[in-house]
C-alpha cells in the first residue's frame, strides 16, 4: 500500500488496480454473459434496435444444456481431468526427486544439469511436436490418453523441477542435517521433514503443473483424432466451430465450464501458491 | 566413556585450507570451546565431528572408535545449530520426540524422556506450540530440549547463543553452563565470542586460519597467551601492544619506543636476552596499568596524553597516546583524569608480554 495523501493513493494504487481488474475479469464477463444469452440477441447486426452487447434481459440455460447434451462436452471433460492429473503426478514425482538432488546433493556437473533442464523447457512446443508424434506413432499410442500422458511431463518436469529446486534451496540445510544427526537416513529426512516443510512449493508446482496440462492445445490437437478422445480446449474449438460456422454460444459454455475445474483449483490453494511463489520458510 | 579424540585432522575445499593439522583430545564430561574469528575453521572441525562434512585427512573417534566414515545418525552426538532448525511443521513436542521415534523408542518412554527434557528447561506449557509461536529463547530452550532427550554422548553447539539479544545471551550462558553441570555430557561448544568461550569452557581452544593456536583453561589463556594472536584475541578490553626496541643498559634490559622506556622486569630478563639490540613487540593488558603513584618504581612508568574518557560504572576506560601508540588503561572509577590532560601510568611487571615479531610466539 502507498503512503501518502490521500489523491496519491487514488492516483498511484486504486486507479490502476481497477483498471486491471476490468481488463483482466472482462473476458470472464463476457464469456459468461456470452454463454446465458439467446441465440436470437447473439446474432443480431450492432445496429439493429436495442442492440446491448453488454447486458441480456433474456438469460437462458439453452447452450449449457445443448452442450451437455448435443456435443461429447463431459466426456472431455473426463478425458482432461485424467490428462491433467495423470500427467501431473508424474511429472511431480520426477520433478520432487530432481529438483531435491539438484538442490541439496553434491555430484559431478550438477548445476550443468540443472541448467540443461531447464534449458529443454524452453525448446518451444511448436517446433517439439513434430518428433514426438513420431514417437507416439512408434509406440502405437496415438489417440490414445497416454499419449498426452506421457508427452506432458516433457514440458512440465522441468518445469516442475526447476520451481522445487529454488524451493528446496530456500530451505535452511541445517533442518535436514538436524533430522540426519537425529537419526534420520536421508530418504528419511526428506519425506518427514523436507517435503512437509516444502508444501507451498509442491502444491504451486502442481497447480501450475495442473493448469498448463488442463489448457494445452498443440500436442492435444496433433495427438488426438477422435472426437470421444479429445481434450476440452480441442473438443470446443473444433467440435463447435464448423467450417466457418461459430456456436458462440456453446463455445462459450463449453470455456466456462472448462474453467471451473482450474478456478477452483487456484482460489482453495491460493495462500499456499502465494507463499510458494515468493518462497519463505521460517525455522 | 565419551572422550573425542581429532589427530592431524584436516579439511580442505577446492581452493581454502580450512582445517589444518588439528589434534585435540577431549576428555569424558569436558566441556570444551573452540573460539575464533569468523573463517578460522572451528565451525568446520564441528561439522567432521558432527559428520556433517567429510574428512580430508587424519581421524576422529569418539569413544575410543574411529568415527571417519560413520554417518552422523551413527555417532552418538547431538547438534544445536545456530539458527535452531526446529521444524517448523512439528510441535514442539514433536520436535523433541522426532530423534528418539527415528530410533524407534516406544512411546511411553518417549513421552517420558520430553517430560524431562521440559522440566529440566522450563518448557512444559509450550509442548503443544509450533516454533514460529515462540520467541527466541524459547526456540532455543526448545533446540537445546531436542538435544536432550535423546542422552547423546557428545552435545556438539554451533554458535548456539548468537541469534539472541544481549541481555538473554548472558542468562543462557549461565543455564547452559549448569545444564552441562547437571548432565555431564562431553561438550564440544563452537563461538566467536570470546566472552562465551571463557565464561563456559572447562577448556577453550583458539583457532586461525585453521590452525590451533593454543589450547588451555580459561586462565591460562588469559595469564600466558601463547602467541599475540590468543594475547589479542581473549580478553576485553583487547592487550594493548606496542613495537619496542629491545636495549641492554646497566647490566639490565630496557624496552624503548617513541614517548616510552620501561625496564624489562626481572624474571624475564633472561628469556629477552638474545633479543638485545632487537626489535619485538610489548603487550599490557588494559588492567595491569594504572595511574602512577610515588610507590611505583620510575622505571615501570612512562607519560601519556588522555585522548577519550570512557566511565563504565565499576571502572573507567582510559584512551591515551603513548608517543605515537594508542593504548587503553583500566584505572580506579575514583580516578579523576581528563580529556587531552597528561598523566603517568604505570605497568604491573609481573603482567608484562613480549612477543616475537617474526613468528608472534610470546617470548
Amino acid at each position: 500500500m502507498i503512503e501518502g495523501a490521500h489523491w496519491r493513493r487514488w492516483v498511484f494504487f486504486y486507479v490502476p488496480v481497477t483498471g486491471f481488474v476490468v481488463a483482466l475479469l472482462f473476458p470472464f464477463y463476457w464469456m459468461i454473459i456470452t454463454t446465458i444469452r439467446p441465440d436470437k440477441e447473439l446474432y443480431r447486426p450492432w445496429n439493429a434496435v436495442n442492440y446491448n452487447p453488454f447486458w441480456t434481459t433474456h438469460p437462458t440455460l439453452e447452450h449449457i444444456h445443448d452442450l451437455l447434451t448435443e456435443t461429447l462436452f463431459s466426456t472431455w471433460m473426463l478425458n482432461t481431468m485424467l490428462i491433467s492429473l495423470a500427467a501431473t503426478a508424474i511429472s511431480l514425482f520426477c520433478g520432487l526427486l530432481a529438483g531435491y538432488a539438484l538442490s541439496r546433493l553434491k555430484f559431478p556437473f550438477a548445476g550443468t544439469i540443472g541448467t540443461g533442464i531447464f534449458i529443454t523447457y524452453l525448446v518451444p512446443q511448436t517446433l517439439l511436436f513434430i518428433p514426438l508424434s513420431d514417437i507416439i506413432r512408434n509406440f502405437k499410442l496415438g489417440d490414445s490418453p497416454w499419449a498426452l500422458i506421457l508427452t506432458y511431463p516433457t514440458f512440465l518436469i522441468p518445469f516442475c523441477t526447476w520451481l522445487l529446486m529454488g524451493y528446496f534451496k530456500s530451505i535452511p540445510k541445517e533442518l535436514e542435517e538436524c533430522a540426519r544427526i537425529d537419526g534420520a537416513p536421508r530418504w528419511k529426512a526428506m519425506l518427514y521433514i523436507i517435503f512437509p516443510v516444502a508444501i507451498p512449493g509442491i502444491l504451486s508446482a502442481g497447480i501450475f503443473a495442473f493448469t498448463l496440462s488442463w489448457n494445452e492445445f498443440i500436442y492435444a490437437l496433433v495427438f488426438l483424432s477422435s472426437p470421444e478422445q479429445k481434450t476440452v480446449p480441442v473438443g470446443v474449438t473444433s467440435e463447435l466451430v464448423r467450417g466457418d460456422v461459430f456456436y458462440w454460444g456453446e463455445l462459450m459454455a463449453g470455456a466456462l465450464l472448462g474453467s471451473i475445474p482450474v478456478a477452483f483449483v487456484y482460489s482453495f490453494f491460493v495462500e499456499y501458491y502465494v507463499s510458494g511463489i515468493t518462497g519463505s520458510v521460517k525455522g | 566413556m565419551a572422550r573425542v579424540a581429532m589427530r592431524s585432522l584436516n579439511k580442505k575445499y577446492d581452493e581454502v585450507h580450512a582445517v589444518i593439522d588439528v589434534n585435540l583430545d577431549i576428555r569424558d564430561k569436558e566441556f570444551v570451546v573452540l573460539v575464533g574469528p569468523s573463517g578460522c575453521g572451528k565451525t568446520t572441525t564441528l561439522r567432521m565431528v558432527a559428520g556433517l562434512e567429510s574428512i580430508t585427512s587424519g581421524h576422529i573417534s569418539i569413544d575410543e572408535k574411529i568415527v571417519n566414515e560413520l554417518p552422523p545418525m551413527d555417532r552418538d552426538i547431538a547438534m544445536v545449530f545456530q539458527n535452531y532448525a526446529l521444524y517448523p511443521h512439528m510441535s514442539v513436542y514433536d520436535n523433541m520426540a522426532f530423534g528418539l521415534k527415528m530410533r524407534k523408542f516406544d512411546k511411553p518412554e518417549i513421552a517420558k524422556r520430553v517430560q524431562e527434557a521440559a522440566e529440566i528447561l522450563g518448557i512444559e506449557q509450550l509442548l503443544k506450540r509450533k516454533p514460529r509461536q515462540l520467541s527466541g529463547g524459547q526456540r532455543q530452550r526448545v533446540a537445546l530440549g531436542r538435544a536432550i532427550v535423546r542422552h547423546p554422548q557428545v552435545f556438539l553447539f554451533d554458535e548456539p547463543l548468537s541469534n539472541l539479544d544481549a541481555k538473554l545471551r548472558v542468562q543462557m550462558r549461565v543455564e547452559l553452563k549448569k545444564l552441562h553441570e547437571r548432565l555431564g555430557t562431553t561438550a564440544i561448544y563452537v563461538t566467536h565470542d570470546q566472552v562465551e568461550a571463557m565464561t563456559l569452557g572447562d577448556r577453550v581452544v583458539v583457532m586461525r586460519d585453521g590452525r590451533v593456536q593454543q589450547v588451555g583453561d580459561p586462565m591460562e589463556l588469559y595469564n600466558e597467551p601463547a602467541n599475540r594472536f590468543v594475547a589479542g584475541f581473549i580478553g576485553s578490553p583487547a592487550m594493548n601492544f606496542a613495537a619496542v626496541r629491545i636495549a641492554g643498559q646497566n647490566g639490565g634490559l630496557w624496552a624503548e619506543s617513541e614517548g616510552m622506556r620501561i625496564q624489562v622486569p626481572e624474571p624475564m630478563q633472561k628469556r629477552l636476552q638474545s633479543y638485545a639490540g632487537k626489535d619485538a613487540t610489548f603487550g599490557i593488558r588494559p588492567e595491569d596499568l594504572h595511574i602512577a603513584t610515588a610507590a611505583d618504581p620510575k622505571e615501570l612508568t612512562f607519560d601519556a596524553v588522555v585522548e577519550v574518557v570512557e566511565r563504565l560504572g565499576s571502572e573507567i576506560l582510559l584512551d591515551v597516546l603513548v608517543g605515537t601508540t594508542t593504548m587503553v588503561a583500566s584505572v580506579e572509577p575514583t580516578a579523576k583524569a581528563k580529556v587531552h590532560e597528561q598523566l603517568r601510568l604505570a605497568v604491573n611487571p609481573e603482567r608484562v608480554h613480549f612477543f616475537d615479531n617474526e613468528t608472534e610466539a610470546a617470548i
